[in-house]
């Protein structure tokens, strides 16, 4: 199996999986009670995990609140800050039109308490215009939130300019990072952000974990109304060999980024330019040099998504498209099927976009990986070819 | 086999798809798209003097659902009258493909409706009025409701 849709979900690095055991196990104590030595040990390695999370992103242990993912994240910064009365008086909210669901929708919901929304156009390469940035904040503005790196295509955001522009505005600044912490260097610093969030699955740790990284000036209201776990901001018993996962995660990704990302990063260019090289109806997605290590996106004219989708799994190779027919299969409807918001955000053409497809790279693909997809991809894309109604042979 | 969200017949029409190729003497075209999704189909027929299809091809940009539909749709229309081949509803595709997900059923709709198309295009060619397949199917339609 050749696993590429890792901007979907990392497997689990084994040093991680053997470090939450125990807390699945015999350290079973809950951390709010620390006054015995069971709830204590619990308490304690909670406590070592936000240290691991928190030098991972330049943050102290103190800002950062554990999640279940990285939408519930989103969620808690952006509905946090609109539910608090410290900001009752802004109403404006910016974003770009290549977030996340949990970021766009979460807005589409506050439209109806009355906040407007702008959402920031991308160009043809998925980075939004800095200038664009600049006119849209106004006094009303409450909130930046715009992606450090499209899971989609790849591309990856002047974050640091980003948090610049928003520091001198006075504005708000989240970051949903999901796709980018332990693929990229992420500094809460470097970025000048007052919100960002991650989650495990993304970087080696275990699937169902999040946190969002608060900045001590930023007030939010918290989403559960219960007691007092995560300094308030979290109620609910932690998921403690999910946090302890995902502080180990951290600490490897903190340790070992730098050596993994160079190699992700010469896999990604030579699939990349070998798929380039093999048809010209083969169109590469996302900026190709600011974007994500080991990430390769690409549409394909006169072919599908969903049936390339498929032929590569028959191939055991699992990546990702963004083709309408490969979303929401399971939907009830056929009106629930769209083409990817990214794609089409980027100027890919409706019925042209549904011969997307994305491979994500992790630390574990090998070359020989790679040849291989590199070896079955003329077969795939020559039989649908064939097969499309609007290929014609040359 | 990788099944996922397709039974295994319809991941056995999608990896081995029946008559999948264009006839270059076809006597009936029909080309439908269904513009929710992009998917489109285009039918060949080869139909007898005596309204027997003699031989069909299908060409198909589309998901999964969207080929074995085509495959399918092909294999049942083989050897049929033009009258049996209008009794065709999208139904009996999704039947003797086991099933498709309930977001994909407008996959074996766009086969009915190629088929449908293809026959207009026959008639017209054939000198006749293509409504006469529309009126066809009303009175089909009607017979099921009786």
């Amino acid at each position: 199996m050749i696993y590429l849709d890792n901007v979907a979900g990392t497997k689990p690095d084994e040093r991680v999986v053997e470090k939450m055991i125990p807390f699945l196990k015999e350290k079973y104590g809950n951390p709010s009670a620390h006054f015995y030595p069971l709830g204590r040990e619990a308490f304690e390695a909670v406590n070592e995990a936000r240290e691991h999370v928190a030098n991972l992103i330049d943050a102290t242990p103190d800002e950062i609140v554990f999640t279940s993912c990285g939408t519930e994240s989103n969620n808690m910064a952006i509905k946090g800050l609109a539910l608090n009365d410290n900001y009752k008086d802004k109403k404006h909210i910016i974003i770009s039109e290549i977030e996340h669901f949990s970021v766009q929708n979460t807005c589409i919901k506050l439209l109806n308490e009355g906040y407007k929304i702008t959402k920031l156009k991308v160009d043809n390469n998925g980075q939004i215009n800095l200038d664009d940035l600049k006119k849209s904040i106004t006094d009303d503005t409450l909130l930046v939130s715009i992606m450090s790196a499209n899971p989609e295509i790849g591309t990856i955001q002047d974050s640091a300019a980003i948090g610049q522009i928003c520091k001198e505005k006075g504005v708000i600044y989240h970051v949903d990072a999901v796709a980018s912490v332990g693929h990229q260097k992420v500094s809460v610093k470097d970025f000048n952000c007052d919100l960002l969030s991650l989650a495990g699955q993304n970087f080696y740790g275990p699937r169902g974990t999040g946190a969002l990284y608060v900045n001590k000036e930023v007030k939010l209201t918290p989403l559960f109304d219960g007691g007092f776990q995560e300094n308030g901001y979290r109620s609910g018993s932690e998921n403690v060999a999910g946090i302890v996962g995902l502080g180990e995660a951290a600490r490897i990704a903190k340790d070992e980024m730098d050596t993994y990302i160079p190699k992700m990063q010469a896999l990604g260019k030579k699939l990349m330019a070998s798929l380039e090289g093999m048809f010209d109806f083969l169109h590469i997605t996302g900026d190709k040099s600011k974007r994500l290590p080991g990430h390769v996106s690409f549409w394909i004219e006169y072919i599908e998504g969903e049936s390339l989708l498929l032929w590569y799994s028959l191939n055991n190779i699992y990546g990702a498209s963004g083709s309408a027919c490969s979303s929401n299969i399971l939907a009830e409807d056929e009106d629930d099927l769209a083409a990817s918001h990214v794609l089409t955000a980027v100027g890919v053409p409706n019925d042209i976009c549904a011969g997307s497809m994305t491979f994500s790279m992790s630390k574990y693909i090998t070359e020989e990986d790679i040849d291989k997809v590199i070896e079955v991809t003329p077969t795939i894309v020559t039989r649908l070819c064939e097969m499309s109604p609007y290929y014609n042979k040359k | 086999m990788a099944k996922g969200p397709y039974s295994d017949k319809v991941m056995e029409h999608f990896m081995n798809p029946r008559n999948m190729g264009e006839i270059n003497d076809a006597n009936g075209v029909g080309e439908v798209g269904n513009p929710a999704c992009g998917d489109v189909m285009k039918l060949y027929l080869k139909i007898s003097d005596d309204g027997i299809v003699e031989d069909v091809k299908f060409k198909t940009f589309g998901c999964g659902a969207a080929i074995a539909s085509s495959s399918m749709a092909t294999e049942l229309l083989k050897g049929k009258t033009v009258e049996q081949i209008l009794e065709l509803t999208n139904n009996a595709i999704v039947e003797a493909l086991d099933g498709l997900p309930p977001a994909k059923i407008h996959c074996s709709v766009m086969a009915e409706e190629a088929i449908e198309a293809a026959l207009k295009d026959y008639y017209v060619r054939v000198g006749k009025d293509p409504k006469i397949v529309d009126e066809m199917k009303a009175k089909i339609k009607d017979k099921v409701k009786h």
